[in-house]
Parts: structure tokens; sequence; C-alpha cells
């Protein structure tokens, strides 16, 4: 330890100092997510009884093996699909948004974003009953196309509404990180590059994009894997006529009552989630 | 330090794996004093924990409740059964919850209640003779009724016709349902959906034969293309706004969303003639009640005539206690919808928990909506 | 350019908005079903004060959301600086532990947040002899929980394109790191840091799952209480709560700006 070079004893004490920033909130996740999530892994383990009782002792993998059963693999392609959907229409409508706020004075900017996230501190189910009365076939949309004389449009409880209320609440997921990473930009990097290149366009790709790929990254990642889940808005607006990952899941908990068989699907699933996000940061890693 | 930390971790996972392992198996295990405990008439012991549907007592009662024996009710709410379950199971102690009848039967499978000591709760004679022995808690030794119910159809008049057949073919015909403007609503229920289904088709709604619960999820599948939505909790709105014509759904939600109807006349609520569910909430003690005396005191309480008239009145669901009828608004007690007929009470049946059965109501349900 | 811009922005803000209209009319609802509009009334926001339960709901939820912010906001932003910044022992696995809150879905971290306490509350009741129950305090520990994450994943996006460079020029400057944290740092990552804490306040007020299952005897949150409604139907007593809450959230957002519009002077005394 003692004949460790200047420069080793540097980045040990440097190393140090990270890992001491990391440690309350790593004590922290461990205490209060990795601990109780042994439970989980323990349960995905465990038995159903007659009663729905989680049955400790008899351990097997027959939750496991009905994660094979067709009806998973089509429901949660059903969920990726929107999931996918909801991340990309989201990414389209908030890079230019955030865009647009990151480029306003510091005060209007800050006063701006509050903007986007009280709409968000109204009750939560209120605020999805206001966009019943909104898709309905009273609704504004509706309204128009029975003026256009194209007759009544009911977007309520179809795929459109999932869609729209996804979107709706998961957009500030999206704003946020891209607003951080846009603000924080280099402009004269831009300029340089509208002076080299003809196009704007062409800058954006070349430069401005790339530039605040690490925003796209964590807003994408932030959309997309709580849209994966969603349950309640699907329910509410799209009529519960299918049946998400979201709610299959919470139907093993609560209806069903069969926590092994949820917890060996949650399980799974953060398995695929986790490897999925690695991969995917390394993908974008490599284009910045 | 550093090796230190790589093995912080896992240790800490196995010794807390160890403790999952052995504390889970012991949930109820811990014997309280609430199981030996004598409560008498009137007596209280400390704090009421009531844990109870959002809104579903009038404050009022609550209030006089608090004043008549000097003591304080602490009032918690859970959006679901289940929700209640899991804590209940966990061992959080409440003194007082009101799960459906369905529910009741499976805490007490799970010995998750406290036999209720009858000579704490005289009024439990007030209770109309029906309620006297529920199929999920024979004989109430843990249970008593609190409020009931039917589950039936809202029905749009205008869009259904006025001479239309009182039957579940108003949600599962599709000769008939694609006439409908909007389509109909079905509750997002395995079970109340699943057994309208087994309804439809003659069977029990507690019938546990795999090829019947097959033909009640085709039933649901064949109808689907005109089944707008699969809702709990809006239906009764989505019927009065227009956005449905036929509703299925909890007689209270209906009626309610009925009468505050700019024309009420238009709608109505029916028990189709196959027969539809009861349902009933009821009162039950925890077996780890802190204050269980408290909770008897209050469970009497709630039996006075006077107050289980004053309940509902004031949430306008049905009361279960005989004693009560003289006080209850005679708009709520003539209201075939609210109190129905002997003969329409005759085709009523009670969502009884069928065990192991259970996991084929859920998973045939997700499939009749794939 | 800057027209197209500033139109979608617009386009957006209605969108956030158009919903929030709807429930603010519909919070002068006079019928009791809220989305059967049958004339105008004020009733409900007289009603607001008269509900005792709505308003201890709406307290508990207030405290949880302040309290899960603030350590969400300080844990989080010290794991984003951790994983982003320094190359040490355990920061994979770190990384790895960083993201599983927010793919969990939340039924299955309700269930795991119950048992987990149930257990711990045992314990501790055990050792200490105290009769700890759950309560506020499991729910607000299992919010800075899944909260941390958010925050993390807001922060790092604004770390992961500052130039280190910036920093490793302030840290030949100044003598110590925590003066290059707080005078450098700090304000180049505070957009990022407010944006998570913005998103931990939203996600703590609307969370049902989870804190209806590690709630105790007296805490139950405004959106669990909501979603209890069942029996009853939701009232437009809830939009006129909401309503009252966008309100006073406008207007301490216009107090703050018209405070940030005076010249600056921190610990400047009066005005």
């Amino acid at each position: 330890m003692g004949d460790a070079s200047p420069e080793a004893a540097a980045a040990k004490a440097e190393a140090m100092r990270g890992f001491l920033i990391s440690l309350p909130s790593y004590l922290y996740l461990v205490l209060f997510f990795a601990v109780p999530f042994v439970i989980v892994l323990v349960y995905s383990f465990a038995s159903r009884s007659s009663t729905g009782r989680t049955v400790l002792g008899d351990w097997n993998l027959v939750s496991y093996k009905r994660l094979f059963d067709p009806l998973v693999a089509q429901i949660a392609f059903r969920s990726l699909w929107l999931a996918l959907a909801t991340t990309l229409l989201c990414l389209v409508v908030a890079y230019p948004f955030a865009y647009f706020i990151a480029t306003r004075t510091p005060r209007v900017r800050n006063a701006l974003l509050i903007l986007v996230m009280i709409p968000f501190w109204s009750n939560f189910l209120v605020r999805t009953y206001a966009w019943r009365v909104l898709l309905g076939s009273d609704g504004p949309v509706s309204q128009i196309t029975q003026v256009l004389g194209l007759g009544e449009t009911r977007l309520l409880f179809t795929v459109w509404a999932i869609l729209i209320g996804l979107v709706y609440g998961f957009l500030p997921f999206m704003v946020l990180p891209l607003y951080a990473a846009i603000e924080r930009m280099d402009w004269s990097l831009v300029e340089a590059a509208r002076d080299l290149y003809a196009s704007g366009w062409t800058a954006f790709r070349k430069v401005t994009w790339p530039l605040t790929t690490p925003g796209v990254i964590a807003g994408s990642i932030l959309v997309f894997i709580p849209a994966l889940g969603a349950y309640v808005t699907p329910a509410i607006l799209g009529g519960a006529r299918t049946v998400l990952l979201g709610d299959y899941i919470v139907d093993q908990f609560l209806a069903a009552r069969n926590w092994p068989y949820g917890s060996a699907l949650s399980v799974a699933l953060m398995t695929v989630m986790l490897f999925a996000t690695f991969v995917y940061f390394r993908a974008g890693g490599r284009n910045l | 330090m550093r090796r230190r930390t790589t093995w912080m971790v896992p240790i800490a996972v196995v010794g807390l794996m160890l403790a999952a392992c052995g504390g889970g198996g012991g949930a109820g295990g811990d014997t309280t004093a609430a199981a030996d405990t004598t409560c008498e008439l009137d007596q209280t012991d400390g704090n009421l924990n009531l844990y109870n549907w959002s809104d579903y007592i009038d404050p009022e009662l609550v209030t006089a409740f608090e004043e008549q024996y000097g003591v304080e009710v602490v009032e918690s709410f859970y959006e679901s059964n289940e929700a209640m379950l899991a804590q209940i199971q966990s061992g959080v102690s409440y003194d007082l919850i009101v799960p459906s009848d369905y529910m009741v039967s499976i805490m007490i499978e799970e010995e998750l209640l406290l036999p209720l000591q009858k000579d704490a709760i005289p009024n439990i004679a007030n209770l109309a003779p029906e309620f006297t022995d529920p199929p999920y808690d024979p004989g109430l030794r843990y249970s008593v009724a609190y409020q009931w119910g039917t589950t039936g159809l809202g029905v749009n008049l205008e869009a259904v016709g006025d001479a239309f057949v009182e039957s579940w073919a108003l949600v599962f015909d599709p000769e008939l349902t694609q006439n409908f403007p909007g389509g109909v609503s079905l509750l997002d229920d395995p079970r109340e959906t699943m057994g309208a289904a087994l309804k439809y088709l003659g069977y029990s709604l507690n019938d546990t034969d795999l090829d019947h619960l097959a033909e009640a999820r085709d039933v649901i599948r064949a109808a689907k293309p005109y089944i707008a939505t699969f809702d709990s909790d809006q239906y009764d709105e989505a019927l009065v706004n227009g956005e449905v014509s036929v509703s299925h759904g909890y007689s209270g939600d209906l009626l309610a969303a009925i009468w505050d109807a700019e024309n009420p006349d238009a709608y109505t609520y029916v028990i189709p003639e196959e027969g539809g569910t009861l349902w009933v909430d009821n009162m039950a003690i925890p077996a780890d009640a802190e204050h269980p005396c408290t909770a008897h005191t209050f469970v009497n309480f709630m039996l006075d005539g006077e107050n289980g008239a004053a309940l509902t009145n004031w949430t306008y669901y049905a009361s279960p206690n005989a004693a009560a009828e003289p006080h209850i608004l005679p708009e709520i007690l003539e209201d075939p919808t609210i109190y129905p007929s002997d003969e329409i009470r005759q085709r009523l049946e009670i969502i009884a928990d069928t065990g192991d059965y259970e996991i084929n109501f859920t998973d045939y349900f997700a499939q009749a909506k794939s | 350019m800057e027209r197209l811009l500033a139109a979608n922005a617009w386009a957006v803000f209605a969108f956030f908005y158009l919903p929030i209209l709807v429930l603010i009319v519909l919070s002068f609802n006079e019928n009791r079903n809220v989305n059967i509009w049958t004339g105008f009334s004020t009733r409900w926001y007289g009603e607001i004060l008269d509900n005792a339960d709505v308003l201890r709901a709406l307290r508990n939820s207030l405290v949880v959301a302040g309290v899960s912010t603030v350590c969400s906001t300080a844990l989080g932003t010290a794991a984003a600086l951790a994983v982003e910044r320094f190359r040490f022992r355990g920061r994979r696995l770190f990384d790895g532990l960083l993201y599983l809150p927010i793919i969990i879905p939340d039924v299955t971290m309700a269930v795991m947040m119950l048992l987990f306490f149930v257990q711990a509350l045992d314990l501790v009741n055990g050792l200490l002899g105290t009769r700890l129950n759950l309560g506020l305090a499991t729910i607000s520990l299992s919010h800075i929980a899944f909260n941390i994450s958010f925050v993390a994943v807001v922060v790092r996006a604004r770390l992961g394109q500052l130039d280190p460079a910036i920093e490793e020029a302030a840290a030949d400057l100044y003598a110590g790191r925590w003066q290059v944290f707080r005078r450098v740092t700090l304000p180049l990552i505070l957009p990022g840091v407010l944006g998570g804490a913005l998103l931990a306040l939203t996600l703590s007020l609307d969370d049902v799952v989870i804190t209806s299952f590690v709630s105790g005897p007296g805490s139950t949150t405004l959106p669990v209480y909501v979603f209890g409604l069942v029996r009853r139907g939701v009232t437009p007593l809830i939009n006129a709560v909401s309503t009252v809450m966008l309100l006073g959230s406008m207007l301490l957002v216009g107090l703050s700006l018209m405070v940030q519009r005076r010249p600056a002077t921190l610990g400047g005394g009066n005005r």
C-alpha cells in the first residue's frame, strides 16, 4: 500500500471520495430496496395455498414455467408496442418543446418548467376523468368532426385514447431530462456547425442531437419503463378491453392473490428491462 | 475498506433473506391479547382504528359515537378489499374493518378475524332474518352486515326501447347490442363479469365446472365487438352521459347517477331475470385488534335502529337492519331497486370464495379480453 | 424556425392545461357526480373546510411529498454524481441498483415494502420495546426509495454532457473539492436537480398503490382517499381541492418570480 505512486494514491483517494458520496444513497437503496426485493425473489419460488396465502418452504419453479404461456407473450407484446409508441410520441413532442424552454431567459425558463409540472399536482383520478370528457362523444374532437359533417368521433375506449392519456401523463418525464440536457448545451458549437454546414438540419443532426443524447436516453427510459407497466390510464380511457402487462401483474397480486406468480412475472420483467437498459446505454454511449 | 464494501451487499442480502423466510411463515402467528379479552356491553378499551372505504359512513355518526363513549375514532381508508387484506394479513393493527362478503370468508379461513362476542352486541337481534346466516359466515361468528346492494344493469330506455327484455342478453347478445349507440359497459372484475355470463347461461355464479366457465368466456368474446369498455369505476357516469347504452354495475352507484341525471326518467336499473349478485359489506374485527372492546361497542352502536337508518339515509345503500326500517326515508325504502321485491331477491346469489378454483376466473377473464 | 418552436410550445401547453380547464369547470358542478353536469354551484369549495377526512388526507399527502422530495433530491443527486463522476468498486452494482426502483411494477414494490416494513418494525419494536406502527414515516421512506432513482436519472442526463474540464479547471483554482462542488458543479447541474425534484414531488403526490399498502391507522393520503371512493363515487369536491392546490402553486410560482426580479443580494437584509 505504502509503495504506491502519487498518481495511484490520488486515484485511490478519488475512488474513496466517489464511494463516500454514493454511500448514503447506496445504503438507503440496499436497506429500503434491495433487502425488500429479496422477499420478491423468495416469493417467486413459493407456492399459493388454496386460500391465496403464500406457502413458504415448498420451493418450486411453477410460477416461472407459467411465464411461457402464450397469453403472457401476447400481453407483453401488446404492452411493448404501446410503450414504444408512447415513448416515440413523447420524444417528438417534447424535444422542440424542451428546446424552446431552454432557449428562454433563465427566469422565464424556471417559470415555464414549473408550469409544465403544475397540472400534475392535481389529483390523478379527476385529471383522468377530465380526459374522459374531452375524448367522449361530446368532446371537442367529436364536435369538430360533427361540424365538418363527419359524424360523431369517439376517441374514448379506443387505443388512441390510451396513447393520448399515456403521452399526457409521461410527457413531463421526457421534458425534464431533455430540458436539463439542452439547457447546458455549448451553443458556440452549434454556431460553429452552422458556419460549417449549409443547412440547420445538418447542424442539428451532427451537433445538437449528439450533444443532447444523454437527455434523450434518460427521457426515453423514464417514459418507456413506466409506460410498459401503466394500467390505470389504459383502463379508464381505453376501456380495459385488452389486458396489458401492468394490469396482468396487478391482477396476480390482488384479484388472483397469487403472489408467487406475480413475483415471478415481476422478476422476469425486471431482468429483461435491466438488461435492455444497459444495452440501450451502450448504444447511446457509442453515439456520443 | 474497499474489499469490505463489496462484500457488504451480499451479506446483508443473505441475512435478510433468512429473516424474510423465517418471518414470512409466522404471519398471523403471534397471539395477541384480543383473543382472550372478554368485552362487556358498552365497554371501551381505547380509541377505535376504523379501516373503511372512503366516504362510507356519515361523519355525524362518527361524532355521535365519539361523544357517547368518550373515545376517538381514527379513520383510515382503503381502495380495494385486496389492499385491506394485504395489510391485515401482514399484521397491521386496525380495530374494525368493512370487508365484502367473499373477503369475509377468505379472512375467516386465514384466521384473520376475531370471533364476535355476542353478549357485547345485543343489537345483533335487529338484523333482518336473511342476514343472520349468510353463506360466507354461517351463524355470524365473525361478521355483521353493514350495507348491502345488488349488481345489475343500468339501462338507457331511449337506446334500448321501452319493451326491452330484462335479461343479461342486454349486454351479451350481439344481435341486441349491435343496435345500442355507444355499446355497453361491463364491470372489470373477473368474478362479477364471468359470473354474469354464467348466469346468462343458466349456471350459478359460483359454478366450478371448467367447461361452463369456458362457455362463459366464449359468451364474453362473442359480445366483445359491442362492449365499449370494461369499467368498475365510471360506468354510472358513462351511462348517464350517453357514452354507453347499458351499464353493468353496482346498484348504489347506478341509482345515484340516474337520480342525479338531468332526465332521470330516461334510465332505469334492472336485475336481470336470470338473476344477479347480492353483495354485502360487513363489519368485522381483525384478530390483531388492539381495542376489541371499543370495536364491539361500535358494532353494537351501528346496529342500533336509528343509527342504522342514519347510515342508509346518508349512503343510499340498503340496510340489513330490520329495526332501522321505520326510520329510513320512505323514498329509499319504497324504491324497488334499492329494496328489491322478495321475488327478485330469490334470484340473487352471493359470490362465494371458490378456493383453488378462483384462479380460473382470473385466467378465463383475461382470455376473454385478449 | 423560432416561430415554429413557439407555436409547438403553446400547443403543448394547451395540451397540458386543457384537461385542467375541464377539471376546474367541473369543480363548479352542483351535481354530486363529478362527470354529470347539471348546473353551476360553488358549494364544493364551501365543503372543503367541512370535510375533515379530505383535509387530513391532503395534509398527509403534503407532508409525505415534502419530506420525500427533499430527501430523495439530496440522495438522488449524490448518487448521480457518484456514478457519473467517480470510478469506485461496486459502482456497477450501484448503477444497476439505481435503475431497479424505476423498473419494478408498483404493485410488486407495494407488496414487498409492506412485508419488509412489518418485519422490520417487529424487529425494531422487539429490540427497543417501542410500539412503532406503519404510517407517514413508512410511506415517506417508500416514496424516497423510488424517487431517488428518478432524481438520479434526471441529474445524470445533465451531468452526462457537462464537460469535466470545467470542474477540473475550478479544482485548480479553488482549494477544496467541496468548494468546487458548491461553486461550480452544483450551479451547473441545478436545472437537472430542480427537474428531478419536480418529478419526485409529482410522483409522490400521485402514488396510490405503494402508499395504500404501507400506510397505517390515520395515515391515508389524498390519492388513496380518492381511489377509495368506489362505494359512493368521486364528487366535485376533489376537483375543488385540486383547483385550490393548483391556484396555490401558481401563486407561489408568481411570488417567487417577483422575488427573483429584484436584484438578488443574498443576505442583503430587508427587501
